[in-house]
């Protein structure tokens, strides 16, 4: 029997062609991956900029009326970048060294906003209204999940709470300052609200009951835009 | 674990994309020899060969009066044409029906125990003297003009068989609609694999034969209830030229519901997967050409690719609606419409989603070429639809369980 014959080149020129699709798909994607990342910098610097104009602005109208100072006046893009941190965190994995990066950078800019907030409170005697989240990505917070759920309810619910939320074992120096003070323990979900600190899982009801003021915001009608939120979002 | 399976998931997507550049290759490099073929075949024959065709029935009692019909309605000269209607003990009133075809001069029609198809087939080739011979199942339908098509294939000397394209009578519903795409992606991958001198299945629907290839290979065999895979391998292994008729359609009846595919299919890969076993010698040879260093091992390695893709598809699907169902369960159902306000910042970008967007286009363009072929023009239909939204879906479940009955050898059945 004859053997038949093989066309080696359309072979190797199929391999080529193949490899070629590859490269370019690696190249696009690491492309746009570098545009996105390129993208939650520029807001991140943004909201730098934000706050440090706010508190520029705060010691200039430190002798000034109230009115001219409101938690309008806080960045209104922290809910944006939590959320596009959330969504490249779920895609690259909270492993992902550029993910840490930013999520260390998106901490600071929280704590700082957090501390303008209640500057400004104190300043006009206001009380303020917020919540502080701790998570964590690892498999050993079952509830964060669900807590998760729960914060991004709220934040649709009342879009003036300002919810701020951490990676538990974020390893930054501010945040782990921020844990000490307020003495959390590694029980997750925690939250803090006006002091009081709570473990485990909240859902929504138990917020609203233990939180009587979150129903005046629902009442609020200001038309500022939402701010830092709930974290491991899917 | 997850790196583990990326990593396989890139293997396998790359070969699975390999072979479709492979494929799509083969078919811009030949596209004017399918219009050179279909004007050879247009010129018609110099001289008609001696043809039989066997009808091999058991409990066909609805369909196998039709069947003869259509073969009596063929465009080829009637001294020259017999049709052998071979009742293989059915149990039904297949024998009466066929009755009315004994005074025919053309029909012959006789009665055995049962044996199965393989046995019926060998009981009509050890019967006849023709110089070609096929077979037609008694629920399926040819066109007028394939058998003469299909012969004139065998004016080249070396042509042991040739293979016609198998389309869909009349199908309706979404599960009929979405096989019809299916078989007329069938007949362009096959038609590729003549050109690669590659076909490795001769259709039980009217595939025809030199009888000298019975005479010198043998007769059927059981071969898992895939006579037709068999046969051709075993034909293949000897260096007999097989090739595939594009322009012979031969229509048979599709499973209508969900269990009788399943179980058709299920016998289709398991016979596959079985006689790849007995013809394993063949894999990665030079000497059975483009069948054994590329062809057969990569009907192999889709059979794993689907499984595992599948897999993967499914439970990334499950794991959304588990996440899904215990968000509703925590903050009751909310709906957002998701392009309210369109961010291409959560376009997903990754390798895996633009290969996927490419390997879609390929087999985009192989679905409108395939179903020119089978239907001389592309038009854009529910049967697409439903191909495109629900086969990926179905198709895994038959791999599986021949899978399944391969790995825990639980034999295919007929019916």
């Amino acid at each position: 029997m004859e053997p038949k014959k093989i066309n080696s080149k359309k072979y190797l020129f199929s391999f080529i062609i193949t490899a070629i699709i590859f490269a370019t798909a690696i190249y696009l994607s690491n492309y746009f991956s570098q545009k996105k990342l390129d993208e939650i910098r520029n807001i991140q610097d943004k909201i730098s900029i934000d706050i440090l104009s706010s508190e520029t602005q705060f010691s200039l109208l430190e002798e000034s009326l109230c009115k001219d100072l409101g938690t309008e006046t806080l960045s209104s893009e922290l809910g944006e970048l939590e959320n596009k941190l959330a969504y490249t965190e779920n895609m690259r994995g909270v492993n992902d060294p550029e993910v840490t990066t930013l999520k260390r950078y998106y901490s600071l800019l929280e704590i700082k906003d957090y501390l303008l907030m209640n500057k400004i409170s104190e300043k006009c005697n206001k009380t303020p209204l917020s919540i502080i989240y701790f998570y964590s990505t690892n498999n050993d917070c079952l509830d964060c999940e669900k807590e998760g759920y729960v914060l991004t309810k709220l934040r649709e619910t009342y879009p003036d709470l300002r919810i701020y939320s951490f990676d538990y074992n974020l390893d930054l120096s501010a945040v782990r300052t921020l844990i000490s003070i307020n003495k959390t323990r590694n029980e997750l979900p925690a939250l803090i609200i006006k002091d009081k600190t709570y473990y485990g899982f909240q859902s929504i009801e138990d917020l609203e009951k233990n939180v009587p003021e979150l129903r005046l915001l629902r009442n609020t009608k200001t038309a500022t835009s939402t701010t830092a939120t709930s974290t491991k979002k899917n | 674990m997850y790196e583990a399976t990326n990593t396989i998931t890139y293997i396998l997507l790359f070969i699975s994309l390999y072979f479709e550049v492979f494929i799509l290759i083969t078919y811009f490099e030949n596209r004017l020899e399918i219009k050179k073929e279909e004007n050879y075949v247009s010129l018609g024959l110099k001289k008609y060969p001696t043809v039989t065709i066997i009808v091999p029935c058991w409990n066909e009692e609805l369909t196998v009066s039709k069947t003869v019909h259509s073969l009596l309605a063929l465009d080829y000269p009637k001294n020259k044409l017999k049709i052998m209607v071979i009742d293989d003990g059915s149990t039904d009133k297949t024998w009466e029906k066929i009755q009315k075809f004994k005074n025919n001069p053309q029909v012959e029609i006789h009665t055995k125990a049962n044996g199965g198809k393989y046995t019926a087939l060998n009981f009509g080739i050890s019967k006849l003297n023709s110089d070609l011979v096929g077979c037609l199942d008694a629920d399926s339908y040819v066109h007028k003009d394939a058998l003469k098509n299909i012969a004139t294939y065998f004016q080249d000397k070396e042509t042991m068989a040739v293979a016609p394209s198998v389309g869909l009578w009349q199908p309706k519903g979404p599960l009929q609609l979405l096989q019809k795409v299916d078989y007329a992606f069938g007949i362009f991958n096959r038609k590729m694999f003549h050109f690669l001198q590659a076909v490795y299945i001769t259709p039980g629907p009217f595939s025809i034969f030199r009888l000298s290839v019975f005479k010198k290979l043998g007769g059927y065999r059981h071969a898992h209830n895939t006579e037709d895979i068999e046969i051709a391998l075993r034909m293949q292994k000897n260096g007999y030229k097989i090739v595939h008729a594009h322009n012979a359609m031969v229509y048979t009846v599709a499973p209508n519901s969900l269990r009788k595919l399943l179980k058709q299919r299920t016998r289709w890969v398991y016979g596959f997967i079985k006689n790849a076993g007995d013809y394993r010698h063949m894999f990665f040879k030079r000497e059975y050409g483009n069948l054994g260093v590329f062809i057969l091992p990569m009907a192999a390695i889709s059979i794993i690719s689907i499984l595992t893709i599948a897999s993967i598809s499914i439970f990334g699907i499950l794991n959304s609606l588990v996440n899904k169902y215990l968000e509703i369960q925590t903050v009751g159902l909310s709906f957002h419409w998701p392009f309210s306000r369109f961010e291409w910042f959560y376009v997903n970008t990754e390798i895996m989603s633009i290969i996927a967007i490419v390997a879609a286009t390929g087999t985009i363009t192989m679905i409108v070429v395939s179903k020119r072929m089978a239907e001389g023009k592309f038009n854009f239909g529910m049967d697409l639809i439903y191909f495109l939204t629900l086969y990926m879906f179905i198709a895994p479940l038959w791999i599986g369980k021949a899978v399944y009955n391969v790995i825990f050898s639980v034999k295919a059945s007929w019916r």
